[in-house]
């Protein structure tokens, strides 16, 4: 069993479950957030993610549907790269889970990308953690100030 | 690798000379003051501070307060996005939940 790891972005925003909803599942506004794509919500969905191309890889993010119940839980999988990329553009099999929430205020939005097995080792995954804590910061700040 | 080269806003960073000047800058001193920045280089304390916010954004410096003074010093793994898919898709879902948002907000 090779080791893997995991992003999470999360944050209660001002709006309802049904309305973060449609824009976690609508293709038109996917695209809008998002990238270009040919999504359903419907379980067994298969549908495509289109970025550029990078080496061998073609830029085609390959999913599938694997959980739709709204307005609380979407998961995907997430396919692309080729093997013959290094590092950046290699093969990869990961999901996405996004997570709806009732809270104070709103919803709390979670997703969470995993499924990611680390060319490197795992001390640079350590070192590089403390720094992107901030920037999640860096970001709320931002969107605070937007 | 072009392909990267679109994806991240990294190298939208690192294509500013000055921007980079100011990074090479903050590498080799450990840790800076931006007032300290200001005064070893020609380029004006707005500029200089706008760099260093777009720097900051980008997740490649990280900052500390101190009184009325920021000092700045590089985040560890900043450039990660350039190396693998993990640190990309960590600068990208950043990205685009502001996106979602943005667009949620414009809704209203």
């Amino acid at each position: 069993m090779r080791e893997t790891h995991s992003i999470t972005v999360e944050k209660v925003l001002p709006y309802s479950a049904e309305k973060i909803w449609r824009t976690l599942t609508s293709c038109e506004r996917i695209a809008k957030w998002l990238m270009p794509n040919d999504f359903a919500p419907a379980v067994g969905h298969r549908f495509n993610f289109r970025t550029s191309p990078m080496g061998d890889w073609d830029g085609v993010v390959h999913c599938e549907v694997l959980a739709c119940n709204p307005p609380k839980l979407l998961r995907y999988s997430w396919k692309g790269g080729a093997d013959s990329n290094p590092a950046y553009g290699s093969r990869l099999d990961t999901t996405v889970t996004w997570t709806l929430t009732p809270a104070e205020g709103g919803t709390h939005v979670r997703m969470v990308h995993d499924g990611f097995v680390l060319p490197g080792n795992k001390f640079a995954y350590d070192a590089m953690n403390p720094g992107w804590g901030r920037v999640l910061d860096s970001v709320a700040r931002v969107t605070a100030e937007g | 690798m072009p392909g990267a080269a679109q994806l991240t806003s990294v190298v939208k960073m690192l294509a500013d000379p000055t921007r980079r000047a100011v990074l090479e800058r903050i590498a080799r001193e450990g840790e800076i003051a931006a007032t300290s920045l200001v005064k070893g280089s020609r380029v004006s304390q707005p500029a200089v501070s706008q760099h260093l916010r777009a720097l900051r954004d980008a997740g490649l410096v990280m900052e500390r307060r101190e009184g009325r003074h920021i000092h700045y010093r590089v985040a560890p793994g900043g450039l990660d996005p350039l190396i693998n898919w993990l640190g990309h898709y960590r600068t990208f879902w950043h990205q685009r939940f502001e996106n979602l948002e943005r667009l949620l907000k414009e809704d209203e």
